[in-house]
């Protein structure tokens, strides 16, 4: 008897000495589908994406569109924060990565004076530090953007952002807790159109709980991004931005040194090809088919002949 | 080193107590969901606890259920029932009374349990109903472990009451997600400091609320 | 349900991913609460300070807990290290207490005719004080490995790879199917470790095995008693 509790005390430790040793902590290796760990050069690309759906399907996309033209992808996604991931993009650490050029720019050089998409592109070339640089932006846009129910656009007569300052009743946007800060958020909105809100921070990136927060009168004006397809869904009326206070956010591959001009062309060929409604229609099948991203991803790069 | 001192500053500045988003609105909030919750939570599994402890019946079933209610990952069940309910304060309430629930529960038949099989015997003998050993004598004496779940659960909201901001609702957890989605990191460890310390000043109060509260003679019993 | 068979593969890989978070930090708590559990129940200066101090660590929210890691040990914000240390000093503070109480349940009469027979200091920790201590430790470690499984779904906030990522994608989404998964996987997965301790408690404590003396059930008012 007690032999066999000596042994089982020492497998019990060889196993947990095991789980210890092939948990690598020193690797982020949080791949979400099979693919390489492995040999840290040669062949091997590393693609991330934000905390954010739509911006994981754009990710895949790039991968899956690597990974046709003959490259090894291996995929980072989920990645929280922008501090997090830049500095891992400037070291190497991460190769590519989908980003939005105006909310990018703001983040280097927050008091840009950019306001179209060219002008964008153009100042983010300056801003990026060394070692990160843009491919060609898509067309394909991705923007904060303010909405409204289309009743309550009707009741005060809302076109754009500036009509705001119309309604008597006190205006509370929902929105992700870094609007608040942001230069589109209440103090950008008081100073360029003369329209005073209070935020009431949701944190799910203007999903589900901003729209029902929105329908049911919580808030009056919602932060939804301009791709997300509950806009159409639910006929919200997206307030015109005349004054260009919120960037243009186009989607643009953002871009280590390690990044060569093959693998350039790649990104640049789907960049060519992904429109706002290709957008839209591909978030729409995430949420209201509740689709995986490498599905939506493989199914439109075949649509569009680019695999 | 100096994120903790650029928090210490974040909290010192007179600019972040006024106001409706000032440390004192947010701290009132905090306090009050957890006092809320851990009320609710004690009104459920007090009752519950003691008949367990009391009649000894259905332990099993509720060391198996604390269990799992413990397992309960609290983002998720918030995520879950805002999901259902919307923006609000309705589904982090519940999510923060189903975290405070299994500690007081086991407080409340643990302690029920640990008073000696003798002395109900000699309160059964002394002619009392099941109802006044329950009350005159086992409560008394299980007071101390009743109250260290209680303790137990208040610590646990409170660290966990930052949550409530997740979905819309107030607290010091505002601050928290603000600096961390703004990378405003002196904000989001001052919110950090702020609940430890209003923890530390709750785990004061609810000690001094124990020795004031317990009948001396078990408060010599339960000390070793 | 639908979703659920249509990403079995995501559940394993969070899974796994959350189990190689969980387990480390479950097991440098254990190893790591017993030599502060005894000092708390040796040293009666230190007991204090180090319990209040555990206490306190407990308080601390574990989300800016994740964020300010890396600035004092050096990790990076999205490296499982920093989850794993994170994760274990929760389990030191839930812990230690837990091993100096039940350390301090052992009846001193036991040290005594420990010492009488002949063992060393050590042998008597060893082979003595833990094995009676080990009931109530094992209790401690049940509770201190439901509460780190839990706790690891909050990293998801900052991006690392967890069960804790469906909730933030579900949430996103509005795939209700997603975070209840993630829910009751997380459940299963505690429970799951909890019956492994049980287990490994019942095997390397046989003497445990023998069933407890049941509680005298309530007698009956004292007319049954001849008097």
């Amino acid at each position: 008897m007690k032999r066999i509790r000596t042994l089982t005390v020492v497998a019990a430790a060889t196993l947990a000495l095991a789980a210890c040793g092939s948990s690598d902590p020193l690797g982020d290796d949080d791949s979400t589908t099979a693919s390489t760990g492995g040999a840290a050069d040669g062949g091997t690309v590393v693609v991330g994406s934000q905390q954010y759906y739509s911006n994981e399907i754009i990710a895949e996309v790039y991968a899956q569109a690597l990974e046709a033209a003959g490259y090894e992808v291996d995929r980072q996604y989920q990645i929280g924060q922008r501090e997090v991931y830049l500095p891992e993009l400037e070291s190497g650490a991460i190769d590519i990565l989908p980003e939005y050029s105006g909310n990018l720019l703001q983040y280097y050089d927050s008091g840009t004076t950019a306001t179209t998409p060219d002008e964008v592109v153009a100042a983010l070339g300056e801003a990026l530090p060394e070692g990160l640089r843009v491919l060609e932006p898509a067309t394909a846009a991705d923007q904060d953007s303010f909405n409204v129910t289309a009743e309550f656009a009707e009741e005060w007569g809302l076109e754009s952002i500036g009509d705001l300052a119309e309604v008597d009743v006190p205006l509370i946007v929902g929105a992700n807790s870094e609007f608040e800060t942001r230069p589109y958020g209440p103090a950008g909105l008081s100073e360029v159109y003369g329209v005073e809100v209070t935020v009431l921070p949701i944190e799910d990136s203007g999903g589900p709980l901003t729209v029902k927060a929105l329908q049911d009168g919580t808030v009056n004006v919602a932060d939804i991004y301009s791709a997300d397809p509950t806009i159409q869904e639910n006929g919200f009326v997206t307030l015109e931005d005349p004054e260009a206070l919120v960037l243009p956010q186009q989607v643009v591959p953002l871009v280590s040194d390690r990044v060569d001009e093959e693998i350039a062309a790649v990104l640049n060929g789907v960049s060519a090809e992904l429109t706002t409604a290709d957008l839209v229609a591909m978030n729409a099948r995430s949420v209201t088919e509740q689709l995986a991203s490498d599905v939506i991803a493989s199914d439109w790069l075949a649509e569009k002949g680019l695999v | 080193m100096n994120q903790l001192a650029a928090a210490w500053q974040w909290i010192l500045d007179p600019a972040h107590w006024a106001g409706p988003d000032g440390i004192p609105v947010r701290m009132w909030e905090h306090l009050w969901y957890t006092f809320a919750a851990v009320g609710i939570a004690a009104a459920i599994a007090i009752p519950i606890g003691l008949a367990i402890g009391h009649t000894g019946r259905g332990r099993a079933l509720a060391v198996g259920s604390t269990s799992a209610a413990r397992a309960i990952p609290t983002l998720g069940l918030i995520t879950l029932l805002a999901l259902m309910w919307g923006v609000g304060l309705t589904a982090p309430m519940v999510a923060f009374v189903v975290l405070a629930i299994p500690s007081i529960l086991a407080g409340a038949y643990a302690g029920v349990d640990s008073v000696e099989p003798h002395v109900t015997d000699a309160a059964t003998a002394m002619g009392m109903t099941g109802t006044q050993v329950l009350g005159r004598v086992e409560v008394p004496l299980a007071l101390p472990m009743i109250w260290g779940g209680i303790r137990a659960g208040t610590l646990q909201v409170v660290a966990t009451a930052t949550l409530a901001a997740y979905v819309g609702s107030g607290g010091l957890g505002r601050y928290l997600f603000r600096g961390l989605k703004t990378q405003d990191y002196p904000q989001m460890l001052a919110s950090a400091l702020l609940v430890v310390g209003l923890a530390i000043a709750l785990e004061a109060v609810l000690a001094f609320a124990q020795r004031v509260m317990v009948p001396r003679g078990v408060r010599e019993r339960s000390r070793r | 349900m639908t979703w659920v068979l249509a990403n079995l593969g995501l559940l394993l890989d969070r899974t796994l991913a959350h189990l190689a978070l969980a387990v480390p930090s479950i097991l440098a708590a254990f190893a790591l609460s017993i030599p502060l559990g005894w000092a708390a129940f040796r040293y009666r200066l230190i007991r204090g300070p180090l319990l209040t101090g555990a206490g306190l660590l407990y308080a601390i929210p574990s989300l800016p807990l994740f964020v300010a890691l890396p600035a004092l040990i050096g990790t990076g914000a999205r490296d499982a290290v920093n989850v794993i240390v994170a994760l274990t000093l929760y389990g030191i503070a839930l812990m230690t207490r837990s091993v100096a109480d039940a350390l301090a349940a052992v009846p001193p009469e036991t040290h005594q005719s420990a010492t009488a027979l002949g063992y060393s200091p050590w042998g008597r920790f060893w082979l003595v004080e833990i094995p009676l201590a080990g009931p109530a430790i094992l209790a401690g470690l049940r509770v201190v490995t439901v509460s780190t499984v839990s706790l690891v779904t909050v990293s998801a906030v900052l991006g690392v790879d967890s069960l804790g990522l469906l909730f933030t994608d579900g949430f996103q989404r509005g795939i209700v199917a997603e975070v209840v998964a993630g829910l009751v996987l997380t459940i299963v997965v505690a429970l799951a470790l909890d019956a492994a301790a049980v287990l490994a408690g019942r095997i390397l404590m046989p003497w445990t095995r023998v069933g407890r003396p049941r509680r005298r059930r309530r007698a009956q008012p004292a007319v049954e008693v001849g008097v």
